[in-house]
């Protein structure tokens, strides 16, 4: 139990009549980096904004750091406090500069003193490489810098867990890979990650579970090596040769 | 700003001059009582604007307030911002101003308490309950247009739907919401005109009572509906350089 990240069992969820996921069962350790991906409508970013409620589950059970998602508004909250995202579209705050992106939730959240938060975003500004921009507003960056900044905002936080949904599907092709070595090194430390995306050289070189889903189901779990070099469904099998041609 | 200015002196000036129509001499500022007249007439725009203003303030909290049980998840609070903004909007202002200043005393009367209301209150009352299921309308397409994403991303740093309505969501809304709102002003200073009819000492009243005495209806509404003309033109121009300030300060 103790070195259980997420725990999902027999998760279900319906749009009206619309089933997007399937018993979803999926068991994150701590450290552990695990890479969902699949076609698009197969339920893979669902699967990961369920992690930190901003999707409701109908049934099954998600489990977070041993405490179970619940329709309680404070447990939630608790719980978002230790589960970091970072969206496809990076969803900076454009009224503020980048340092008080990254202070917000650590000064109203956290209870940190503006001093301690400020430390801490410089810190982790440090981290992904860009210092030099804390004083900007998000609206001045490149993307690659945004979702960069959108990590280190995670980071601030101190998740436990960080979830990246398709953190790269909305970026230049030069700026993916700054991207990507951010997140590498993230993993290298240790961060537990799940990770929704199509860039299968990441996938290859970090992952310790690889997910494919199609239409709200899990199809393929396993570990890389497999999944990469024999995998089992005709579906995934055509999935990966469609998009590891490129 | 100015041209409209030039326009109106001009128009003053040169039918002062003219035909047996036109007898300027009743608002001419070169003889005493024309002078006298113009004074009268004019002391009215301080409690036009006062009127205004108070109204004005008042609806856009009390907008807010309409507004915000309208994002609620439960249906009830959403039911109760639908009933007010419908029930309120279908109001005309005169009756509703009548409602308030001859009938909203009886109600205080029977339930024991002795609250006059004054032309003055009774005017910023219906003002700002008319205005404000306007205002709340405001707010709510305002705040409804802040991308979903902003929500989202405030509470995955772990902020509460409170703190992220204070920090995320209303500082990006308000850039969106203080135009249409202070366009929503230009139209109370207009309708305050209404307090006229339960002998609130404003511009119209003003000229009614001029014109009672000096039977000069022509000369007077006219001198009435640029007094109107150029306070709308101030608040219309201070609104453009609002949308400027802030239109340069949204960098996206």
């Amino acid at each position: 139990m103790q070195d259980t990240a997420i725990e999902m069992i027999g998760v279900n969820k319906w749009f009206g009549d619309f089933h997007v996921l399937k018993d979803i069962d999926l068991t994150v350790r701590k450290g552990e980096k695990v890479v969902i991906c699949g076609p698009s409508g197969s339920g893979k970013s669902t699967v990961v904004r369920c992690i930190n409620r901003l999707e409701r589950h109908q049934k099954g059970v998600i489990r977070v750091d041993g405490a179970e998602l619940t329709d309680d508004e404070r447990s939630i909250i608790a719980i978002r406090s230790d589960v970091g995202m970072v969206f496809q579209q990076f969803n900076l705050f454009p009224h503020l500069s980048v340092l008080d992106n990254l202070t917000l939730g650590p000064i109203k959240a956290r209870g940190l003193s503006r001093s301690e938060a400020e430390d801490r975003a410089r810190h982790y500004l440090e981290r992904v490489r860009i210092p030099e921009q804390a004083d900007k507003r998000p609206g001045q960056l490149s993307g690659g810098q945004q979702q960069r900044v959108a990590i280190a905002r995670s980071l601030c936080m101190e998740p436990k867990v960080l979830l990246f949904d398709e953190p790269t599907s909305s970026l230049d092709p030069e700026m993916i890979a700054e991207v990507l070595d951010v997140m590498i090194g993230l993993a290298e430390d240790g961060m537990t990650m799940v990770v929704v995306t199509h860039e299968m050289g990441f996938a290859r070189k970090v992952a310790d579970q690889m997910v494919f889903m199609d239409a709200g189901a899990i199809v393929e779990h396993g570990p890389p090596g497999p999944f990469f070099e024999a995998p089992q469904s005709a579906r995934c099998r055509q999935f990966l040769s469609q998009i590891l041609k490129h | 700003m100015k041209t409209p200015a030039v326009l109106a002196i001009l128009l003053l000036l040169g039918a002062c001059s003219s035909s047996a129509t036109w007898g300027w001499y009743v608002i001419d500022p070169r003889t005493p009582q024309g002078w006298i007249n113009v004074r009268f007439l004019i002391n009215g725009m301080g409690a036009t604007i006062a009127v205004s203003l108070t109204a004005a303030a008042i609806s856009m909290v009390l907008g807010l307030i309409v507004a915000l049980p309208g994002f609620s998840q439960k249906r009830g609070w959403r039911i109760v911002n639908r009933v007010y903004v419908e029930f309120i909007r279908a109001i005309p202002l005169l009756p509703m101003l009548f409602w308030v200043f001859y009938g909203l005393p009886l109600i205080f009367r029977s339930m024991g308490l002795n609250i006059p209301i004054d032309p003055f209150w009774g005017a910023v009352i219906t003002l700002a309950l008319s205005d404000s299921a306007f205002t709340a309308e405001i707010y709510r397409s305002g705040i409804q247009s802040i991308a979903r994403g902003q929500t989202e991303a405030a509470q995955t740093v772990g902020l509460t739907r409170g703190q992220t309505m204070r920090y995320v969501v209303l500082p990006q809304a308000i850039r969106r919401i203080l135009p249409p709102l202070a366009n929503q002003f230009i139209y109370i200073v207009k309708m305050s005109a209404f307090a006229s009819v339960i002998g609130m000492q404003e511009l119209t009243r003003r000229a009614n009572e001029l014109v009672v005495t000096e039977y000069r209806p022509l000369e007077i509404y006219t001198l009435l509906i640029f007094e109107y003309l150029i306070l709308v033109l101030v608040i219309s121009a201070g609104v453009r350089w609002l949308e400027r300030r802030m239109g340069s300060d949204e960098r996206n």
